[in-house]
């Protein structure tokens, strides 16, 4: 009784009532969790990824399907990392950098990061670009269209909404399974490969190894997934459901990347194609090869990566600037709430896809560039990452074991290496590799 | 006025102009003083760090700090966690800005001098957390000071007066230790408090619930985004969180409530008192989308029989805020629901009037299982500002009121 001493001519009527279960919104909130670390992963198979996996397919067969496994290893170390630190101390990667590490640090690995997501925003721009000139149009009608579309959807759907287009966004991700079966590959051959490593010891091959492994991590895919994950605010007695979904990104990760060297090896290496200059010249030579759909599927996945990175990099990149800048960051705010995030967003865009239209654009200048800085940015994310994630303070029983420790770290030696070894090549103008 | 920045780091002299080391930290001590620099820690290299007291600082100046004392006087330095210091939990930390409402991130601190006697003392004067403050910081030290000065100036200026900054500290030992006041928090408004709380880490949403007082908690809480609400209770102790239930109206409580994992609100129900567990539990029974779901159990019932003047006085005696009151629902011996008396009517009718004289034309009223759809048809049909909902032998459960389908609206299309 609410009312025991309201007076009795004026009283509370309560009567028994038969159970009922309430409708719990649980069920919605455990379909929700799977999103973050799948985006990520997934995203992160853009234009310049699909382009080495279709020159390594192309120019050695089966050979490098071993390069899938020791990569999705590395995928899962680092972004459990990331997850784990965002699940366990509610903030993002730039707050926790600002808050350990000083305003100096981040403030010039912010412009980093700014320096290398402009040249990753550019070769998404650059692969839409390619992708739909297979159908016969041209980029200046399909870049400004489909940056307009990106600005569009982004500031104007909720977040809810947003995140459901790039869910769905990965479906289309599937289209190179399907291109990978339409090729007719010999299945046994493919998984005989995937298990057992081969090294050739000539430069392209050692090269390809450098760019499948080393090109599998991005310093924005940290920041994007523990942003992912604070903002669901998963309890920490649930972090497994998280764990999982970043388990199931790097497994469609891995089946993603072996379907296109298994879809490039049955058809281009098989016919002898093996020099491709970029990932929509792969889905064009796929045509009188593996038969007109394995192409058209070969260029929508290449169109809808390209797409979803493009949608996801500038929205990642403006968030992790404000935040480590203590400067208003939401999609939430009218514009004059947060001038300098909505500014930033939109320049990103439009710097993106303006330097693709320019005629005189250096834009392989521009990817080295952006690629060497890549080459300090990683290791110094990397660093990081792993020096707040022992911190008892801010962990506690978060913290890596001994044993995950010293897989961690020797994972990041292994990426810091590679990434060095790439950044030296793309300074060295090494030709047929891919930079970003 | 200096700057923090400035004066960390700083090179520190004694009496007599010999060197002592470098301005390592700067301590407030809330239990002291709020916003008084009491303590420099200066390092000395491989030395032992001193302390200096407040008293002990004769001036204070970019990059120089001099003492009116020698280096003998000092003491050495043991770290207190009942210290605020500077750099470790101001500097680069959210703060919450109680006049602008929301969480910022602390980039400089000025400090103005105030001289007392044969000694100077510095007290925080702003937060910045602007652009100049950036600024300094990220040329400290690379730059000469004036440099900066002169170069900050045509920056806009963005900082916070001392008195409106309150503190998140996290660990609720060091809490303890630390004292720092809250009671401006508590006087912001509950949406504005939600805002900031939506924002936080887990950890500092815990620690700003802990400081309000719990009806506080619970208005805010009531207008924090519903996802996060059930997360937050999770992450309290089930005794605080069945206190804040408590505070909370009975259907905002039950919605909150069925988020819980089940051992939680086990636990929380056990921590409740009887009554207001036995409502709650009762408000579960229906589905969220339906009147049942929808309604508050606390309405004002009586028989026709009653007169205007023995309502007003039971008014006057009830314990329960008569704020939302809308109407005054009638019910016969069996508690069915027979009429309902409009406020107003209530208001201008004489005091010997009847209840049953009074009553409404047409009684509208819901039953428990109509889906939300019906029952916002009935609100937008009739105009109404409250529904009473019954059972199947109309029976008076509770009430619906318009602010909740206000509410339910809003939230289906945002």
């Amino acid at each position: 009784m609410a009312k025991a001493n309201v007076k009795e001519w004026l009283e509370v009527v309560r009567a028994p009532y038969p159970r009922l279960r309430r409708w719990r919104r649980r069920a919605f909130i455990y379909a929700a969790v799977v999103g973050p670390g799948l985006i990520t992963a997934t995203v992160n198979q853009d234009a310049g990824g699909i382009y080495t996996y279709s020159l390594a397919g192309a120019q050695f067969g089966y050979l490098l399907l071993w390069t899938v496994l020791p990569t999705a290893v590395a995928l899962y170390i680092t972004q459990e990392m990331a997850a784990r630190l965002g699940a366990a101390t509610g903030k993002g990667l730039s707050d926790l950098i600002r808050e350990e590490f000083g305003f100096r640090v981040t403030f010039f690995l912010l412009a980093a990061l700014l320096a290398v997501n402009l040249g990753n925003i550019l070769a998404e721009f650059a692969g839409i670009a390619a992708s739909m000139q297979l159908f016969g149009v041209s980029k200046y009608v399909t870049v400004p269209a489909a940056a307009l579309l990106i600005w569009f959807v982004v500031l104007r759907g909720s977040h809810r909404t947003v995140e459901r287009i790039f869910l769905v966004g990965c479906v289309f991700y599937l289209s190179y399974v399907v291109s990978a079966v339409l090729a007719e590959p010999d299945w046994y051959d493919a998984a005989y490969y995937t298990v057992r490593p081969t090294v050739e010891w000539n430069t392209s091959y050692l090269l390809l190894v450098v760019g499948l492994i080393g090109s599998t991590i991005a310093p924005w895919q940290f920041f994007y997934l523990q942003a992912g994950v604070v903002e669901r605010n998963v309890p920490k007695a649930r972090y497994w459901e998280t764990r999982a979904d970043v388990f199931a990104g790097t497994v469609s990760c891995a089946v993603i990347v072996a379907s296109i060297i298994i879809a490039c090896a049955a058809s281009l290496h098989h016919a002898g194609v093996t020099n491709i200059a970029d990932a929509a010249a792969a889905a064009h030579a796929l045509r009188p090869l593996a038969g007109e759909y394995a192409s058209l599927l070969f260029a929508v996945g290449l169109l809808m990566a390209s797409l979803l990175a493009a949608s996801i990099v500038p929205l990642s990149t403006a968030y992790v600037v404000c935040e480590g800048l203590g400067v208003e960051a939401s999609l939430n705010r009218p514009f004059r709430e947060a001038p300098f995030f909505y500014s930033l967003y939109t320049a990103l865009i439009v710097v993106g896809a303006g330097l693709i239209l320019l005629p005189r654009t250096p834009l392989i200048r521009i990817m080295v560039f952006s690629q060497v800085v890549n080459g300090f940015l990683l290791p110094v994310v990397l660093v990081f990452m792993l020096k707040l994630i022992n911190r008892k303070d801010l962990m506690g029983e978060w913290r890596n074991s001994a044993a995950y420790n010293l897989i961690a770290w020797g994972t990041a030696a292994l990426m810091i290496v590679l990434t060095l070894t790439l950044t030296y090549l793309a300074l060295r103008g090494v030709p047929g590799l891919p930079v970003g | 006025m200096i700057h923090v920045t400035e004066l960390l780091d700083a090179s520190v002299y004694d009496a007599q102009g010999n060197y002592i080391g470098r301005v390592r930290e700067l301590c407030l001590v809330p239990t002291e003083q709020t916003g008084r620099i009491a303590r420099l820690v200066i390092s000395r290299g491989r030395y032992q760090p001193l302390v200096a007291r407040y008293d002990q600082v004769a001036s204070a100046a970019p990059g120089v700090v001099r003492l009116n004392t020698g280096e003998l006087q000092l003491d050495t330095y043991h770290p207190d966690e009942s210290w605020l210091t500077v750099r470790k939990d101001l500097l680069d930390q959210q703060i919450i800005d109680l006049h602008g409402r929301k969480v910022v991130r602390v980039n400089d601190l000025d400090l103005v001098e105030q001289p007392i006697n044969s000694h100077m003392e510095l007290f925080v004067a702003k937060v910045d957390v602007g652009l100049g403050g950036a600024l300094r910081r990220l040329f400290k030290g690379v730059v000469p000071p004036y440099v900066i000065r002169t170069l900050q100036k045509g920056l806009p200026t963005r900082s916070i007066p001392w008195e409106f900054v309150d503190l998140i500290e996290p660990d609720p030992k060091r809490r303890l230790k630390l004292r720092l006041p809250h009671d401006k928090l508590a006087q912001l408004h509950p949406a504005d408090l939600a805002d900031i709380i939506e924002e936080l880490a887990p950890s500092e949403r815990e620690a700003v619930i802990e400081s309000l007082p719990e009806a506080t908690a619970a208005e805010a809480l009531g207008e924090v985004k519903d996802e996060l609400q059930a997360r937050i209770l999770e992450e309290l102790e089930p005794e605080r969180a069945a206190g804040i239930l408590e505070q909370m109206p009975p259907d905002e409580a039950a919605n909150v409530f069925a988020d819980l994992p089940a051992d939680v609100a086990t636990q929380v129900l056990e921590d409740m008192e009887s009554s207001e567990a036995d409502e709650l539990t009762e408000l579960l029974q229906f589905a969220a989308d339906t009147a049942g779901g929808m309604m508050t159990p606390e309405v004002f019932a009586s028989v026709e029989s009653t007169t205007v003047a023995q309502v007003a006085g039971a008014l006057r005696g009830a314990e329960v805020p008569v704020d939302s009151l809308d109407a005054i629902y009638l019910i016969n011996n069996d508690n069915a629901l027979v009429g309902a008396v409009p406020l107003g009517r209530l208001l201008l009718a004489d005091s010997g009037a009847a209840l049953g004289s009074l009553q409404a034309e047409q009684l509208i009223f819901a039953d428990a299982q109509a889906h939300e759809k019906q029952v916002i048809e009935l609100f937008d049909k009739y105009n109404l500002r409250s529904l009473p909902v019954v059972d199947a032998e109309q029976k008076l459960l509770g009430m619906i009121t318009v602010d909740d389908i206000v509410s339910r609206l809003w939230q289906k299309q945002t």
